[in-house]
């Protein structure tokens, strides 16, 4: 009983979605992975992917999508969210389906490097000077 | 797998999605009972209308709703109700009934319990109306590299309007308070997003001065009108000058404490910042955190919008507000060359402690080109805005470096 089935219930998911128009956010455009050819689902904005009912499944029960869409993280990132979340929001274990929804959204939603104004320094060289 | 579990996992079929569907549907291993991930994603056309919010307002997430104004929509000096940001942690409560909306004081360091109606505390407390300044503590995020987790604000998770009510203080000293009081700490009727009835969504406070200062309201009208349900109806904690998170929405119950809050949101990462700064990306140990009190001074250009084309020779009219938590701002200055010169702007005092204040000026522009206007206020301290993003923290607040709109002169 390990198996999750989800057609189903992704089936009623688009069925109760479809009763709502949803425009995708402005920052779900932002820095959307090359790999995203396949588009972008019409009911949350989320890229069209193997893992995608995974992710609704588990990710959009509490929250909008938006929530998703407007944070980018390394796998490390999003599962400190994760973790934040089980630890004071009451998300559930994840269970199997917890690499999925990493892979996803780690794939998907990863960090982008952009400069703002200024870039942050890199390459320091700490060091620690004497007198 | 345990019978416990089958039996667990059995009750997961949703009774809705099979009428739908005539299918056994189990979800997911760990998803509790009576959870289903419906997505009432409803981001449409209709929601700003739905929300009688400006069409031009932007939706950061709709569940719960966080939506913040672009800068130029900023423009009247008393922000209209359709042109405030939102920023829910929940649901906001549903059948509202204003007769039995009861508010309570108790505590540890509260003298005794009182539990006032509406009706009570608009008779039994004189009543004041103030202009007050209130800023999102993540107002400014999506400014920080690496990306703070969050709503991605920009500029607009800041607004000035004109709260009525009675003072926190009035009702407080009504109730009495012991000399061991050091903070105060709210409730809300807001529900949690997890749908567990007994999570408390949100619940934040200040220190004991805060709350008796005379500008501190228990507020029931705003713009002189009952506060819409996305604001607090229809009782709300008014502390102006400090993360909006401090000004309770919703509010049936305020704690006298001993000690410093320790209600949701008190801790973590929750409005506090590392007490020292720390490299972009870094952390800090928790002990080394401290919670945010009054907002830094930042300001804002209104008019023009950014993007303005306007011919050579032309004069160009500039305005906006400014800014400073709990104090006040004592100058204000624009530069169009990328902060190399520096111009005076003039300066109008607050209507009010902690109200923001309006600025305006003229620029002329040397040649034909592209150019910036940066925006700079200077608190009573002598503590200007930065230009660049300010020490970046892990959930990302504070972020007041300057505004900056973009102009073409042709
Ligand atoms: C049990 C309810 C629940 C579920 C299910 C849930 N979340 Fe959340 N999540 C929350 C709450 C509550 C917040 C805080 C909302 C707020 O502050 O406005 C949140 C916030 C977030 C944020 C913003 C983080 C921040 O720092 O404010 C992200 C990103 C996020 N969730 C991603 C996810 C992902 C990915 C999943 C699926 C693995 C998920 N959520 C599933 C309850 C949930």
């Amino acid at each position: 009983m390990k198996k999750i089935m989800l057609v189903a219930a992704l089936l009623s998911m688009v069925y109760l979605a479809s009763l709502g128009k949803i425009t995708p956010h402005p920052y779900s455009q932002k820095a959307i992975h090359a790999d995203s050819t396949k588009g972008l689902d019409p009911e949350t904005g989320l890229v069209i992917a193997k893992e995608l009912d995974m992710v609704k499944a588990q990710c959009t029960g509490c929250h909008s999508s938006k929530m998703i869409l407007q944070f980018r993280a390394s796998r490390e990132g999003w599962l400190e969210r994760i973790r934040w979340m089980q630890r004071t929001q009451k998300l559930w274990d994840l269970g199997e389906a917890e690499p999925v929804v990493l892979d996803y959204l780690s794939k998907y939603y990863g960090p982008v490097k952009h400069a703002q104004r200024r870039q942050p320094l890199s390459n320091i060289q700490w060091y620690k000077l004497n007198k | 797998m345990t019978q416990k579990r089958r039996n667990f996992l059995k009750k997961l079929i949703g009774t809705s999605a099979m009428s739908v569907l005539g299918t056994e549907i189990v979800f997911s291993n760990n998803m509790p009972k009576g959870y289903s991930p419906v997505i009432l994603n409803s981001l449409d056309d209709n929601a700003l209308e739905m929300l009688k919010k400006n069409k031009e307002m932007t939706i950061l997430s709709d569940r719960p709703w966080n939506v913040e104004a672009p800068a130029h929509l900023l423009d009247d000096e008393v922000t209209p109700l359709d042109k405030m940001f939102v920023r829910n942690n929940g649901n906001p409560p549903e059948n509202i009934d204003i007769k039995s909306w009861t508010l309570t004081i108790e505590g540890e360091s509260a003298k005794t319990k009182k539990t006032f109606t509406l009706e009570q505390l608009k008779k039994q407390f004189k009543q004041y109306t103030y202009q007050i300044q209130l800023e999102c503590g993540g107002n400014g995020r999506s400014g920080f590299v690496p990306q703070a987790s969050g709503n991605q604000w920009s500029e607009g998770a800041i607004n000035c309007a004109e709260w009525t009510g009675v003072r926190l203080k009035d009702v407080l000293n009504s109730v009495g308070i012991k000399d061991d009081a050091v903070y105060i700490g709210y409730f809300g009727k807001d529900t949690h997003l997890s749908g567990d009835p007994k999570k408390v969504t949100i619940s934040r406070g200040v220190p004991i001065k805060k709350a008796l200062e005379d500008e501190s309201l228990l507020a029931w009208a705003v713009n002189g009108q009952e506060i819409p349900l996305m604001h607090g109806y229809p009782l709300r904690l008014i502390l102006g000058g400090w993360p909006a998170s401090v000004s309770g929405k919703w509010l049936e119950k305020i704690v006298v404490r001993n000690k410093v809050h320790d209600g949701e949101k008190m801790d973590g990462t929750h409005y506090r910042v590392p007490l020292y700064p720390i490299e972009p990306g870094g952390k800090a140990p928790d002990s080394d955190y401290r919670i945010i009190e009054s907002m830094p001074v930042k300001s804002v250009i209104t008019y023009p919008k950014t993007g303005a084309m306007i011919d050579d020779g032309k004069t160009l009219s500039l305005r906006g507000h400014a800014w400073a938590g709990d104090l006040e701002v004592s100058q204000m200055e624009i530069s169009i060359d990328f902060g190399a010169t520096w111009q005076k702007v003039s300066l109008q005092k607050p209507k009010n402690r902690l109200a923001w204040q309006h600025w305006s000026t003229e620029v002329k522009f040397p040649r034909k080109g592209y150019y910036e206007v940066w925006a700079k206020a200077t608190d009573a301290k002598g503590i200007a805005q930065p230009m660049v993003i300010p020490a970046w923290n892990p959930a990302g607040y504070l972020n007041n470096s300057c505004h900056r709109i973009a102009i073409k002169v042709v």
